[in-house]
């Protein structure tokens, strides 16, 4: 596995057309009575990639996890795997396996009985399950407990069984719920490490449901951002960051700031942009803007450089006054007010430790950003 | 392979609910029927009974014979009146009763430290597993003139004539009380032991004295338990058989006595079946009540 | 938790309450071993109404009947009061489901007079024999929706995920079922099995309608005994019976807390 690092960079299945989707949503909606679960969607996910459903609670992303594990059947539309329409194949003949967010371990078996259990109604012989249990047992790290009873496991571990268990079938897809929902902060990000090595080494693919964007953003080969049973955007982490294609995108995945402007004019691709205070700001973008179009142009924080002198050179700048301070040890967030009244942040990186901090609460300050760290945002 | 139909899911309906309409539903149908018929030394004891084998016409006289003699019947008679209304008031007086006791006693378990509770949960529960009918037979044994009150009683002077409590009201009352006590104490305790305690804390904060605290936070949350409570005494205790009979002696007339009487005693299948049908109606709006406060109960857990 | 601190007023109304319970039936089982044929004047400690009762062939008949009752009636009313209650808590929804479930929670609160007499006035219509048989369907009828109540409880309380996996793994609905849901509400269905076996134990009033010639049920004995007045063998009858439910009881209840202690 030399090459592997390499591999890894270039994996970008979704680019190459001669690639074939390993499963395929087409026009799929979902509705439970009067209420739309799911509107119209179709995606294609490719092999061994690592695919992350983001979204408010409500917003349709485990439907379509409950739609590929069997649970429930589409409205309308198909969901093909491998090129087979597996809408209405129950669960328990489909290829794929979940894990699920509360775990769902058997209560009553040994943590070995739980493994083994999906092989167990595969029909396989006994040996054959002991030793893909032990297989199994070994990678999630859990040998000495094969005999114990779930409720005799810590979070962690049970969280482990329940990864286990879910992939001892050889899934063609493992839908994973949630699955570090339950676990605390610094054990689920040595996890998620965990879980990304397991699905390189595994050569699997994954899709993982999650409403934690950080969760999505580490793990991810590429995650859709869904609202109201829509995919708003489906993107790889970096490009859903840094080009967010709605307000609802950007403001969703990390901080941002919006400003409503008007396009007055351009000159190839630099914009000039006006907002209602009169404030004119220039933008260098890729994307088409029509002269006179209202747009949003969405700046992060980290982006914007707060200071007491005036800025120079080619950048955007606006004056205001420093309304709050939020600390938070390895950075801190200016909430900058403007003359107009309305706020815009700018996130600093505490790169020494600032006693006195040079900019205080009441200082009138300068922010300023480079014409390419906006995003127009026509939606 | 898409739509077929599932056999599995027919038959776990369809076995219960056969069963139901068959030894639930359709009885009363019949309970309905017979209170229109009249009555005949006959066997059984009553006309007409449907014959089929002669066709329409049997159907027609059929229908053409039920008729209301029976309600007018217990409308003439003032002791139908008379133990519904009786039932009416031991039922609810009995009931207030029960909640007097029963509140504390709920209260005092969701409060009891919680390596007792399991225990005394327990000890709750017991006496509705134990037989009704003895721990009925129990208190003829206490309460009769001989009996061991009044005994202890007068041989500590407190009395001197023997208390007449059996075959009275107050005995009534009291097995009454005694055997739906858990019935009250169980919902209610479930419901206490709910109730968040940072709710009592909140309001001593805000200015409340405890007792303030418990009229104005812990009772007022505490209804739906008080309410499932009583209805799951004054239902059963309408309909009460054992306790007036064993314990209420010939003056204590209720109408599951009545009932049981106009059937055993008087053979009068028709009259027993318009009682049935009476008590059945009186106890239609309570039941639903109770089904409904129920329902939305379990809406609001789930 | 200072403030809801266990008061001497919570102390002292348990106290009374726990009196007024429990008071009659020790002086009742205190009383079985009264010498006397006074059943309110102590004359002694005596096990001679045991020895009586154990051969008075009327009770031994009639507890024979009532044993025979209970088991089968508890065992029929076990499976369908389960049926029913997967029914209400996972089979969605199906036409008549509102007549279902107040048909399934209607004898909860029903007088047992109604009950009595409905089932009864049935049994005469179809033409059914009354005895063992009859009392034995009216019991199961009856004690099957204390089944459900107390099985539907622990379905809803169940993680509906755990069934789910076991599909995802390859069961059919039938065998997750056995698998998977039925170890983990065994206890529940014992639960229910008790209870329905004890009820059917207990009634009186039902029993009296639905039986027949030759079926006389133990309550019912102890009933017409009772009428006649206040006797020592039901006094010692009462004990037994007492004893044998309270330790079932106590020793199924350890065991189902158990059991749910190891399927949190």
């Amino acid at each position: 596995m030399a090459d592997a690092p390499e591999q890894r960079k270039v994996f970008a299945p979704w680019l190459d057309t001669t690639q074939k989707p390993l499963i395929r949503f087409e026009n799929v909606t979902k509705r439970f009575g009067d209420y739309t679960a799911l509107d119209n969607l179709t995606l294609d996910i490719y092999e061994r990639e690592f695919f992350a459903l983001l979204g408010p609670s409500g917003c349709g992303k485990t439907t379509m996890l409950r739609l590929l594990a069997g649970f429930e059947t589409p409205t309308s539309g198909r969901i093909l795997i491998g090129g087979e329409d597996i809408s209405h194949v129950p669960p328990n003949k489909r290829p794929v396996n979940m894990m699920f967010q509360s775990y769902a371990l058997f209560p009553h078996m040994t943590v070995e009985k739980n493994i083994g259990f999906g092989l167990k109604q595969e029909g396989q012989s006994a040996e054959a399950i002991n030793e893909r249990v032990k297989e199994m047992l070994a990678l999630v790290q859990l040998e000495p407990f094969a005999q114990r009873k779930p409720h005799q496991l810590s979070g962690g571990q049970r969280q482990r069984v329940a990864l286990a268990r879910s992939l001892a079938k050889r899934p063609t897809l493992l839908l994973l719920d949630e699955p570090l929902g339950a676990l605390d902060k610094k054990l689920r990000e040595k996890t998620q490490f965990e879980l990304m090595t397991l699905q390189e080494k595994l050569g699997m693919t994954f899709m993982i449901v999650t409403h934690d964007q950080e969760e999505a953003m580490t793990m991810a080969s590429r995650i859709a951002v869904m609202d109201k049973g829509v995919v708003m955007q489906l993107d790889t982490p970096s490009d859903i960051y840094e080009a967010p294609n709605s307000r609802y995108v950007a403001d969703f995945i990390g901080n941002v700031n919006f400003i409503e402007c008007t396009v007055i004019s351009h000159n190839g691709q630099e914009y000039q942009l006006k907002d209602k205070q009169g404030n004119q700001f220039r933008l260098i973008s890729e994307v088409q803007l029509e002269t006179g179009s209202t747009i949003w142009l969405a700046v992060r924080p980290e982006k914007v450089i707060v200071s007491k002198e005036q800025p120079q050179g080619d950048v955007n700048a606006v004056q205001g006054i420093v309304w709050d301070i939020a600390y938070s040890g390895d950075t801190s967030t200016y909430h900058v007010r403007l003359p107009d009244g309305t706020t815009l942040k700018s996130e600093m990186a505490n790169l020494r430790r600032v006693r006195n901090r040079p900019i205080t609460w009441e200082d009138t300050v300068w922010l300023s950003w480079s014409l390419t760290a906006a995003v127009p945002l026509k939606r | 392979m898409q739509r077929q139909f599932d056999w599995g899911r027919f038959l776990l309906i369809a076995i219960p609910f056969l069963w139901l309409l068959i030894f639930f539903l359709l009885p009363f149908a019949i309970v309905v029927k017979i209170s229109l018929s009249d009555t005949a030394n006959a066997l059984p004891p009553y006309v007409p009974t449907l014959n089929l084998s002669e066709g329409w016409s049997g159907i027609t006289s059929f229908f053409s014979q039920l008729d209301l003699e029976s309600f007018a019947w217990l409308l003439d008679d003032k002791i139908y009146f008379l133990s519904y209304l009786n039932s009416l008031k031991i039922a609810f007086i009995s009931t207030l009763l029960t909640l007097l006791i029963g509140y504390p006693m709920a209260y005092g378990l969701a409060k009891a430290p919680q390596r007792w509770r399991t225990v005394l949960l327990m000890l709750v529960i017991l006496p509705f597993w134990t037989s009704f009918l003895i721990r009925v037979y129990a208190w003829i044994g206490i309460l009769k003139p001989e009996g061991l009150l009044n005994m202890g009683l007068m041989s500590i002077g407190l009395i001197d004539q023997p208390l007449a409590i059996i075959n009275t009201p107050t005995a009534v009352y009291i097995g009454i009380v005694y055997s739906y006590l858990p019935f009250l104490v169980l919902p209610l305790y479930a419901t206490l032991e709910k109730l968040d305690q940072t709710l009592i804390e909140a309001a001593l904060d805000l200015g409340c004295s405890p007792i303030q605290a418990f009229w104005k936070v812990t009772f007022p949350l505490s209804l739906p338990g008080v309410v499932a409570g009583c209805f799951l005494v004054f239902i059963p205790a309408m309909g009460e058989f054992v306790i007036p009979d064993l314990l209420g002696g010939s003056d204590t007339i209720m109408i599951g006595k009545t009932l049981w009487s106009e059937f055993f005693g008087n053979r009068d299948w028709p009259v027993a079946s318009a009682v049935a049908v009476v008590l059945l109606l009186s106890l239609v709006v309570p039941i639903v009540i109770f089904q409904r406060i129920q329902e939305r109960q379990r809406e609001a857990e789930a | 938790m200072n403030v809801s601190r266990f008061s001497w007023f919570n102390l002292t109304s348990l106290i009374i309450a726990f009196s007024f319970l429990y008071l009659p039936i020790l002086l009742l089982i205190l009383f079985s071993f009264n010498a006397s044929k006074l059943v309110t004047v102590w004359g002694g400690f005596s096990t001679k109404w045991y020895v009586s009762l154990f051969q008075n062939e009327m009770f031994m008949t009639a507890a024979w009947v009532t044993l025979k009752v209970a088991v089968v009636s508890a065992t029929l009313a076990t499976i369908l009061g389960t049926m029913a209650a997967i029914v209400l808590t996972r089979v969605g929804r199906f036409r008549g489901r509102l007549l279902f479930s107040g048909m399934v929670y209607s004898p909860l609160v029903m007088p047992e007079v109604i009950t009595g007499l409905a089932l009864l006035l049935l049994f005469v219509a179809i033409g059914l024999d009354r005895g063992y048989w009859t009392i034995t369907l009216a019991h199961t009828t009856l004690t099957m929706c204390f089944v459900t109540v107390v099985v539907s409880s622990r379905l809803v309380s169940f993680d509906k995920s755990l069934e789910e996996a076991a599909l995802d793994l390859g069961c059919t609905k039938l065998s997750a079922f056995f698998q998977v849901t039925f170890p983990i509400i065994l206890p529940a269905i014992i639960a229910g099995w008790l209870l329905a076996f004890t009820l059917s134990l207990d009634d009186l009033v039902i029993a009296s309608f639905t039986s027949g010639p030759g079926s006389t049920t133990l309550p019912m004995k102890i009933y017409s005994q009772v009428r006649l007045g206040l006797n020592p063998e039901i006094n010692a009858l009462s004990t037994l019976l007492i004893l044998l439910v309270s330790v079932g009881v106590i020793i199924a209840s350890l065991v189902s807390k158990r059991a749910e202690e190891q399927n949190v």
